[in-house]
């Protein structure tokens, strides 16, 4: 039930043959199905393993290593507060008190109806715009205890949905190389010789 | 801490918090005033893919010696220049890839998460004249999987460059042909190191590789000479490609030429990403200059930065007037990094401030080296134990103890006036594979020389209980 589906399946199929090896495409596979069913469900590991060559344990191997992958349900909201310095020195563990009142839960917790689940988070790259948090990868820049009971409010209330898809989706955009465009992939065992246009003359 | 006071909304353009612009040149950053600056549209109207068209118009060997002239510094961290690391590949091993680093985490860093959200095609191009300089015959672009953003920004710019024919087969109907793919991660810190990071890339855990070999130019993805390039390091090719290595060298200093992007976060005026003359401005200029952080919030007093990122070991005020200019920051006992300073004002709890970090790496260690695993998480427990109120004198010098078996010998620190310290030099000795095992303890380090007092002042004495005689011995 939880392996991809035929539409994914086929997109799977497109990003694998991109790579020189298939195992490469493994992380991009691991976002699909976890963008298809919320979390990694270990069906889907087994089916990423058959797609790609390699056994399920190795694609567990692999997807454990990484934050974001998930391999039980979290809520359709994924709350992360960044809480490394620059966010630290501008109020980050106030703002994560805050929202462990508000929410109910404590970090790594889930709300019960299943709407929110509230984490700690390491330095998100907004580092100027602290305090920061992510929801499902949107980020909130400048977050006070205000901004965060709107944010919550608005996020139950369904208004932010066309901006924040549910956990699991995080690109909504694909790259899609047409195939009467594509170079595709350049194995090792392919290639002999230097690239045409190291002949020493200008390309154009 | 109350940060929002005294802090100015100066982000002109809503669509790029944190960028500030201003009046000094722009090699990188010149079309983030345009509200659609992520369009193809808004890239051919100012300029865009003519350097590419330029560099085609002349033999690969001439654009990778252009580029090599001109000292392009790596703005990754380690500020390897990019035309020399290209170099680098053994001839005639073929096929050689060219892979992205867009994996941008080191804490109070963001520039590459800007150029790939407000110029996806910039870098684009910049990846495009790289791979025909250095004949790469596949370019992978990874970017950091929390980046969704960036991620859609460069998906869209691939698929409109695609369609133009700016990338794939016979580029400009020319006889070069690349592909970029788009890959992204799903959160590992330690995969920003360049042999994690193809670790990563091909489908495994991601951690660094065993070195030698040292550079991944000679032995990389799938085992092929592989060049590893930061996201701003590619970004400033198009420039470079129009203008020529002679303007790009006029700006700056000889050793650091061109201009580079810094994030200025923590307690200042007005934080911010700039994009800075290399080599000439000051730590001075970026925090006080109105032009620039504006000051310290509510005027208050210095206490310290971090000037190069997370890893970096810690400046006070006594540094202040040191240039962007990594051979005076080295010796001065840090290091400039991937370009963030975090300021820290009068009012900051030191021990505390520092417990982030550390918790950062202890959180974000592979685990693949013992010294890191277990003395990332050992100093981790030790400081948080400090900072509660729970520790004792014993604990400052077990730190330092767990410290010297990542880092065995002196640690860089800068030179302390007021405390009649000397500097110690960066780099450091390491017993780990990466740097995250010394980025631990750097943080700590400072901390516990720069501003020992305040650790002493929040730990009991341990009490040491006199022996006595139980019976006469005879």
């Amino acid at each position: 039930m939880s392996r991809l589906n035929d539409a994914n399946v086929a997109t799977a199929k497109e990003i694998i043959a991109r790579y020189p090896r298939q195992k490469s495409a493994l992380i991009p596979l691991l976002h699909l199905a976890q963008e298809q069913n919320g979390y990694i469900t270990r069906e889907s590991m087994v089916h990423l393993g058959e797609l790609v060559g390699v056994t399920s344990a190795e694609v567990y191997g692999t997807a454990s290593f990484y934050e974001m992958f998930r391999f039980e349900p979290v809520g359709k909201y994924l709350i992360n507060m960044c809480g490394t310095m620059s966010c630290a020195l501008m109020g980050a563990q106030e703002l994560m008190h805050h929202a462990e009142h508000v929410l109910g839960v404590k970090p790594g917790g889930t709300t019960q109806d299943g709407m929110f689940t509230l984490a700690h988070a390491e330095c998100q790259a907004a580092c100027t715009e602290a305090p920061t948090l992510q929801v499902n990868y949107r980020y909130r820049f400048r977050v006070t205890p205000a901004d965060f009971d709107t944010l919550i409010d608005d996020l139950r209330s369904g208004k932010l949905d066309n901006e924040i898809p549910p956990h699991g989706t995080v690109a909504t955009v694909r790259q899609r190389i047409p195939a009467d465009k594509g170079v595709g992939a350049v194995a090792p065992e392919d290639v002999v010789e230097g690239p045409a246009w190291m002949d020493g003359k200008a390309a154009l | 801490m109350d940060g929002r006071k005294g802090r100015a909304v100066t982000n002109t353009y809503a669509h790029a918090p944190g960028f500030v612009a201003g009046d000094r040149p722009k090699i990188v950053t010149s079309r983030f005033e345009y509200a659609d600056s992520f369009t193809l549209e808004r890239y051919m109207a100012t300029g865009g893919y003519a350097g590419l068209r330029k560099s085609l118009h002349l033999p690969a060997a001439e654009v990778h010696e252009e580029v090599k002239k001109a000292t392009v510094l790596g703005r990754g961290g380690a500020g390897f220049p990019a035309g020399t690391k290209w170099g680098l590949t053994p001839q005639q091993v073929w096929p050689r890839y060219l892979v992205v680093n867009g994996d941008e985490s080191e804490p109070g860093t963001y520039k590459d998460r800007l150029l790939m959200e407000r110029d996806p095609h910039q870098l684009i191009e910049g990846c495009l004249i790289a791979c025909y300089a250095a004949g790469l015959s596949q370019c992978f672009l990874y970017i950091r999987g929390e980046m969704a953003l960036a991620q859609e920004r460069v998906a869209a710019a691939l698929n409109e460059a695609y369609a133009a024919g700016f990338i794939g087969k016979n580029i400009l109907g020319s006889n070069f042909s690349v592909d970029i793919v788009l890959h992204w991660g799903a959160g590992a810190y330690v995969v920003g190191e360049e042999t994690a990071l193809i670790e990563s890339l091909e489908g495994n855990r991601g951690m660094p590789r065993l070195k030698p070999p040292f550079f991944p130019a000679a032995n990389g993805l799938y085992g092929q000479p592989t060049i590893v390039n930061n996201v701003e390091t590619l970004a400033n090719l198009p420039w470079l490609a129009v203008n020529g290595a002679d303007a790009y060298n006029a700006i700056g200093t000889k050793t650091s030429p061109g201009t580079r992007m810094v994030a200025v976060s923590g307690h200042v005026k007005r934080p911010g990403v700039y994009e800075i003359i290399n080599g000439t401005t000051t730590f001075r200029d970026l925090l006080y200059g109105a032009e620039f952080c504006g000051g310290i919030r509510n005027d208050n007093e210095l206490k310290a930065f971090v000037p190069g990122g997370g890893s970096a070991p810690w400046f006070t005020p006594d540094q202040l007037d040191l240039p962007f200019e990594a051979s005076q920051v080295g010796p001065a006992g840090s290091m400039l990094g991937s370009g963030a300073i975090m300021v820290m004002d009068s009012t900051t709890d030191i021990p505390a401030a520092a417990l982030t970090l550390t918790r950062f790496y202890a959180h974000e260690s592979c685990g693949k080296c013992t010294p890191c695993r277990e003395g990332g998480t050992w100093l981790e427990r030790i400081l948080t134990r400090v900072v509660e109120g729970k520790g004792t004198d014993a604990d400052l010098q077990q730190m330092l103890e767990v410290g010297a078996m990542i880092c065995p010998g002196d640690f860089p620190h800068a030179s302390n006036e007021a405390l009649g310290l000397a500097a110690v030099p960066f780099p450091y000795k390491m017993t780990t594979i990466c740097f995250v095992g010394p980025s631990a303890f750097a943080p700590l380090h400072s901390a516990l020389t720069l501003f020992r007092s305040e650790f002493e002042s929040r730990v009991t004495k341990r009490i040491t209980i006199p022996v006595t005689a139980v019976g006469a011995a005879s």
